[in-house]
């Protein structure tokens, strides 16, 4: 905002902030020294000052530079008085002191009695002698402020811009138990533009209203006042709202397209047999994904299974095959079953929903969107929970071309329409495909979207 | 399928994926690799994961072992792309009477198969042992199940001498030079002390005779599954014929890795001997290359894919991935592992009539959408909560001893946790309940803006004690909330509201939970059943935590008030 006339300059006025106007009649002096004189904190100052900046009064500066700062010991001595303030003190009064009667006067501990002595020595402003501490200094130099207690109350400063005996004093003190400390701050420093040196020491007396109150609106007390004019323009602070979980938003995303080809939700335990996860599903009891580096397996516990003609069957699947399978030609033992598993899919919701289906239920559509386990390291592209999603179809008379036809509107109700089938591998599915997307005009295929997401069988 | 990232090729479940690599230069003298050749390759059902100007590296689903070696890739893929179809047909020899291995008894409880061939006539260079050494190793690591199903050994044959005899002994008995030592071990010695017998050690665990391969010299040849004799068993580029030997458990396995193996040997220009294998009971002869006949009923390829097909296209599409056809059966080449069933030739049908020809329709099946009802009720609290300004998380459902313990200040020598067995991240009990997860986030998260008020809806797991679950484990959904900073007072309210919109009355009473402040915890009943608790977080847990503010929480069961609410009679 840039303000040249008269008229804008009093519209300027009135958008000062009650804060602001503490800081006008100050401006041009340290940031320091504004907060002390106006008695605001920090934060307040330098907020009021960005105000300014974006009203074009100045121009903000934050440096990191080195500062002398109080230490611990210094923040209590610039309260109570340095040991050798404190020494000085009881020797004015008495002239001398024995030795041992020293820190007890003075209320020192004997570190900080052998610090003060040491210090009043190099300035020869006492003297021990025959056990006794004697005051060499007239009373007058005892009383007057050394250079240490002056720049402790000048503390904090700018390492570069100490004078001669803010250098003394520093060299002097640094050494010393926790006194002072040089530490990296973030320095705020400004300059007034031109329009700021004709605001700079203005007193504004303006009876603004700052907030409109239900105590004036009540009596009407607004009427014939003007309110304090907004920086409409500038950030405001941002505030954040509730939130669904973006996996809860993609899952109710999902089950709305499922809901909308009509399929029926199937649920279940996260926690399975080995049963439903792999033998229903006609994975062989020595596949790699039974290992426990690769799935994870429940310590000590051992499952039911199901009925045991369904059991009966499945190791018959498995060891000689049934309607027209060979098999997997090997023995099919039941403990290896009954082992408890994290489900490493979903899939073991579809054996169990097919391992309850009648013929009078079909036909019959099904999907589950559910967290399923793998055994991982995790890092950025593998994680030991996630969640995924299938779909089933039960029909004497669906095929393949249904398979794809499902697929295809699934995944362009999912927002890609550019998909591609390719065939692929999973020990529960004849023909399995893998559905890969493409991420730009290039023919060649990016990234794998999905497993076989459908499932599929022929019953009748 | 949500979490697209999982689906990295390692990943794939049920489906462990092996890389091989293939001379780019080899490639290309069958074939140009095009960007249309590319594709043909993932249309053929294989990954292709990388090329550089020296090689092409594909990945290969576990179903298909046969292609792990280029020469093995080659042949199906000239097939498939129409330069070479049909099946291949491979003349084995008769190699007289030497060629023979005596199978003795004592192998029966500790090895008892093996199938074993002679292939002469080869000229090796480097790329072609490097390919023999490779497609052994990709064979042992899949098909072989590491070694356990299946060990190969191949030997140059004027390094032994016919007959061969495959025999357990004591393993102090065994003593050999293994591949790459420069002295003898016994058999004890190379479990201890090769690197390659101290990888596979586990596969002779407890037995106590190790088979050995010797020959009529008395020489010892191998010691499956575990290393070859550096005397007889490393092949070079001077060698010209190879014995070969797969040993295991079930001879049609064995028989399969064997018929791999020759074929590739005998692409590579080589002549297939076959060997007599005198084994107690009968002798047999290997390698078998006859094809297998498998019926084939063409009306189900064509209610099975949805489209039709004359008896010459299916012959044509068969001839395409490899396989013979005459009357009604398909011959299977005696190298492929993954048909076993006429849906397995239906899929290779479908491969070779291309995945992007078939038409995809959307069959008009009437059925009635369901979504979940519990989903659903969890999904309109959610909302309720967010309604509230809440956010909601979702922590996993492992979590560590010391996050569900120590850090809510319960006794870990009281807990039953239920433990997963060797997990590979500090994620070790499944979680039992979902308070010390909205603390955990409430810590992660100090340095974020406040207020910080969090939710979660999720599972939490307990022993099943009246064994009413399969697996011993109950597992039942939960709500959690924690407000940071938030007293007693706001939580209740939160926990109050919802009651309020679910419209269930709920009671509280006082109690004791060693997670909140003494005297600022109540238990939330419904209709007399305790379903959670209510109260301030106890400032030990806060600082456990690392959590700079005041924070007030409360979970209970959304099962109870689901049951309550839907099922009540």
């Amino acid at each position: 905002m840039s303000v040249t006339d008269n008229g804008n300059e009093r519209e300027l006025l009135e958008t000062l902030s009650p804060n602001e106007r503490k800081i006008l009649p100050f401006l041009g002096k340290s940031f320091d020294e504004l907060c002390k004189l106006t008695s605001l904190d920090e934060v307040a100052v330098l907020r009021a000052l960005q105000f300014l900046e974006n009203k074009g009064l100045l121009r903000l500066r934050m440096e990191d530079k080195l500062v002398v700062v109080l230490d611990e010991n210094g923040k209590r001595y610039v309260r109570e008085g340095l040991p050798e303030r404190r020494l000085l003190d009881v020797l004015t009064k008495h002239g001398s002191v024995a030795m041992e009667n020293a820190a007890k006067l003075a209320g020192l501990d004997a570190n900080e009695l052998r610090a003060a002595i040491g210090a009043l020595k190099k300035k020869a402003m006492v003297e021990i002698k025959d056990g006794k501490l004697v005051l060499m200094a007239g009373k007058d130099e005892a009383k007057k402020k050394m250079l240490e207690e002056i720049f402790l109350e000048k503390l904090p400063l700018a390492l570069d811009t100490l004078e001669p005996q803010d250098k003394y004093a520093l060299e002097m003190l640094r050494d010393r138990k926790e006194i002072v400390k040089v530490e990296k701050r973030k320095v705020i420093s400004y300059e007034l533009t031109e329009l700021g040196k004709r605001f700079a020491g203005k007193k504004v007396k303006l009876d603004l209203i700052e907030e409109l109150t239900p105590e004036m609106l009540k009596t009407q007390g607004w009427r014939g006042k003007k309110f304090r004019r907004y920086d409409v323009v500038s950030a405001v602070p941002k505030i954040y709202g509730g939130k669904k979980h973006f996996i809860r938003q993609a899952i109710e995303h999902v089950r709305k397209i499922w809901l909308e080809l009509g399929f029926e939700e199937m649920e279940g335990p996260l926690i399975t047999t080995g049963f439903w996860n792999f033998d229903a599903l006609f994975t062989p009891q020595d596949h790699p994904a039974r290992e426990l580096q690769d799935t994870f397996f429940i310590k000590g516990k051992v499952g039911k299974l199901p009925g045991a003609r369904l059991v009966a069957e499945v190791k018959k699947a498995h060891e000689q095959g049934i309607e027209g399978s060979k098999g997997w030609q090997y023995k099919w033992q039941e403990q290896e079953a009954r082992k408890i598993v994290l489900r490493t899919h979903t899939t073991c919701l579809s054996a169990m929903t097919l391992a309850k289906l009648r013929e009078a239920d079909l036909p019959a559509k099904f999907f589950a969107i559910g967290k399923t386990y793998r055994n991982e390291t995790i890092d950025y592209k593998h994680l030991v929970e996630f969640h995924q999603t299938e779909g089933i179809v039960v029909s004497p008379d669906v095929n393949f071309r249904h398979l794809l036809g499902y697929l295809k509107i699934f995944f362009e109700k999912m927002g890609f329409s550019k998909i591609k089938f390719v065939p692929h591998y999973f020990p529960y599915t004849e023909p399995s495909v893998e559905i890969h997307y493409l991420v730009s005009q290039f023919l060649f295929l990016l990234g794998v979207l999905a497993s076989s997401a459908l499932l599929w069988i022929i019953m009748g | 399928m949500l979490t697209t990232f999982r689906y990295c090729a390692r990943q794939r479940h049920g489906c462990k994926m092996a890389i091989i690599n293939l001379p780019r230069e080899d490639f290309e003298k069958y074939i140009k690799l095009t960007d249309e050749i590319k594709e043909k390759i993932f249309m053929f059902g294989v990954s292709l994961e990388n090329v550089t100007d020296e090689s092409i590296e594909l990945d290969v689903t576990p179903d298909r072992p046969d292609l792990l070696s280029f020469h093995g890739f080659m042949r199906a893929f000239l097939a498939f792309l129409g330069k070479k179809p049909g099946l291949k047909s491979y003349v084995v020899k008769d190699g007289g009477k030497s060629y023979e291995v005596v199978v003795d008894k004592s192998v029966t409880g500790v090895r008892p198969y093996t199938a074993c061939a002679i292939v002469r006539g080869l000229k090796f260079d480097e790329a072609k042992i490097k390919e023999i050494i490779d497609v052994q190793e990709k064979l042992h690591e899949t098909y072989g199940r590491k070694r356990k199903k299946v060990a190969i050994g191949i030997y140059p044959l004027e390094k032994i001498k016919l007959p061969i005899r495959f025999e357990a002994r004591r393993p102090e008995d065994i003593c050999f030079v293994p591949l790459d030592f420069d002295r003898e071990l016994n058999g004890i010695e190379i479990l201890q002390r090769h690197p390659t017998g101290r990888e596979y050690a586990h596969l002779l665990e407890g037995m106590k005779k190790f088979p050995v391969f010797v020959d009529s010299k008395g020489e010892i040849l191998s010691m499956p599954p575990i290393i070859n004799s550096e005397l007889t068993g490393k092949i070079t580029e001077k060698t010209r014929d190879v014995f070969i030997e797969c040993s295991g458990f079930d001879f049609r396995v064995v028989s399969k890795a064997l018929n791999m193996l020759v074929t590739v040997l005998a692409d590579m220009g080589g002549t297939i001997y076959s060997m007599k294998l005198r084994y107690p009971d009968k002798t047999r002869v290997t390698p078998e290359l006859m094809p297998e006949k498998v019926k084939l009923d063409k009306t189900n390829v064509e209610r099975l894919l949805g489209i039709k097909l004359s008896e010459t296209q299916m012959k044509k599409l068969l001839a395409r991935m490899g396989h013979g056809y005459e009357k009604g059966y398909v011959l299977v080449p005696a190298w492929r592992v993954d048909v076993m069933h006429e849906v397995d030739l239906i899929e290779d049908i479908a491969i070779a009539y291309g995945y992007d020809n078939f038409e995809p329709e959307v069959p008009a099946i009437a059925t009635t959408a369901k979504a979940s009802a519990m989903e659903e009720f969890k999904s309109k609290i959610a909302e309720l909560l967010v309604g509230l300004g809440m956010l909601e998380i979702m922590s996993y459902t492992l979590t560590t001893k010391k996050a569900q313990y120590a850090n809510m200040l319960a006794d870990e020598n009281m807990a039953r946790p239920i433990e997963v067995l060797e997990p590979r991240t500090e994620l070790s009990i499944l979680r039992e309940n979902l308070l010390h997860l909205a603390c955990k986030t409430l810590g992660d998260n100090v340095n974020a803006e406040y207020p910080q008020r969090i939710f979660e809806l999720g599972k939490v797991f307990s022993h099943d004690e009246d064994g009413k679950s399969e697996t011993g484990v109950r597992e039942e959904e939960r709500l959690a909330v924690a407000l940071a900073p938030g007293n007693f007072t706001e939580a209740k309210q939160v926990l109050e509201y919802l009651a309020r919109m679910l419209d269930i009355k709920l009671k509280f009473r006082p109690a004791k939970h060693e997670s909140f402040i003494e005297g600022r915890v109540a238990s939330v009943l419904l209709d007399g059943t305790q379903i959670g608790y209510v109260g301030e977080l106890h400032p030990a847990v806060l600082r456990n935590w690392h959590i700079k503010m005041p924070a007030a929480a409360f979970e209970i069961s959304i099962e109870e008030i689901f049951e309550k609410k839907f099922c009540k009679n």
